[in-house]
């Protein structure tokens, strides 16, 4: 009876009705809400006293690095979803939500050095912030690799499936590295006990590009989703129709 | 406007950075809209190949698309 529930509410076509609705709003917000943050970030904000205009790499990083780390954490429940309850839906999420979360935990790592080659005086360094963000963009890349090296597309879901939930522990490891260990990296200094302690003309700007990044996510993520419930029913038509060798896995 | 440009000295961090999030971000955009096409150019072929049966399933399970009634029996 709640497998039926939950495949009433995991029902595919009632999706794509949605996503219709929902995906030219997120398209629009995430256009309106980038050209804002630009604005905001590179004119209509202050230097740091310490930091000069490098803090403004500040506005595409740490943006960047909440998302990698939202879209993981989105991942691995839908993961549990999928293995609990085989919501097929739930599977096609993690699919397609795997490359962006991998392209913005690119752009954090690499806007981070970016970053720490003027202010730290080197581009890299191995301390657990650095190390654990990068166990999370190999994290992304072995889901990828993992859910495409079955032929039978259901094991590699399952593998991948089993895979982000192990994943998962880098998470708070991530979060909490910069107070557990020392670090030449900075301590939070919005989402902490005691509330933001960075000033309001540089948290604007910053809080403006998250919600530009996250509408990208919702807008790029439905259409990736899209895409796979088209894949699947490709795949079920192929094999009723016999060549199911020539199943494409296209990106 | 020179100014600007230089990042109060940072130019050669502060503009990659920016570009390089440019450029992963449209090209994942670029990338998702490239293989959709691609899947429903390739669905509609096959839809193409074969309308009868398919309105037979069809009326079989009207809203529900043929790979979801076989995850849910397993």
């Amino acid at each position: 009876m709640t497998t039926a529930l939950m495949h009433r509410y995991a029902n595919p076509a009632r999706f794509l009705r949605i996503a219709t609705v929902v995906l030219p709003w997120a398209a629009v917000a995430a256009g309106l809400l980038t050209a804002a943050g630009l604005y905001l970030s590179l004119f209509a904000s202050p230097p740091d006293y310490q930091q000069g205009d490098t803090v403004r790499i500040m506005y595409i990083h740490v943006p960047a690095a909440w998302m990698s780390m939202f879209i993981y954490t989105s991942m691995a429940v839908a993961a549990a979803v999928g293995l609990v309850w085989k919501h097929p839906l739930a599977d096609l999420y993690a699919k397609a939500a795997a490359p962006i979360g991998a392209g913005f935990t690119a752009v954090c790592l690499i806007t981070g050095s970016l970053w720490g080659a003027p202010m730290w005086g080197t581009w890299w360094v191995w301390d657990a912030r650095l190390t654990s963000v990068l166990i999370l963009f190999f994290l992304y890349l072995g889901y990828m690799a993992l859910v495409n090296a079955f032929d039978d597309p259901e094991r590699g879901v399952k593998a991948g499936n089993v895979l982000l939930l192990v994943g998962i522990v880098n998470v708070p490891i991530i979060k909490f590295s910069v107070d557990w260990w020392n670090t030449l990296h900075q301590p939070a200094s919005v989402v902490r006990m005691g509330g933001p302690t960075i000033d309001g003309s540089m948290l604007v700007p910053l809080l403006v590009m998250a919600l530009a990044f996250k509408a990208y996510y919702i807008a790029t993520v439905l259409l990736r989703i899209k895409s796979e419930i088209i894949q699947r029913k490709i795949q079920t038509l192929r094999l009723t129709q016999g060549d199911s060798g020539a199943v494409e896995s296209g990106a | 406007m020179a100014q600007f440009l230089a990042m109060g000295g940072y130019a050669a961090f502060v503009w990659p950075a920016y570009g390089v999030a440019a450029v992963v971000l449209v090209a994942l955009v670029a990338a998702t809209l490239r293989g959709l096409r691609e899947r429903e150019a390739t669905l509609k072929a096959l839809e193409g190949m074969r309308p009868a049966r398919r309105r037979s399933r069809r009326a079989e399970a009207p809203d529900l698309p043929p790979a979801q009634a076989k995850v849910s029996e397993g």
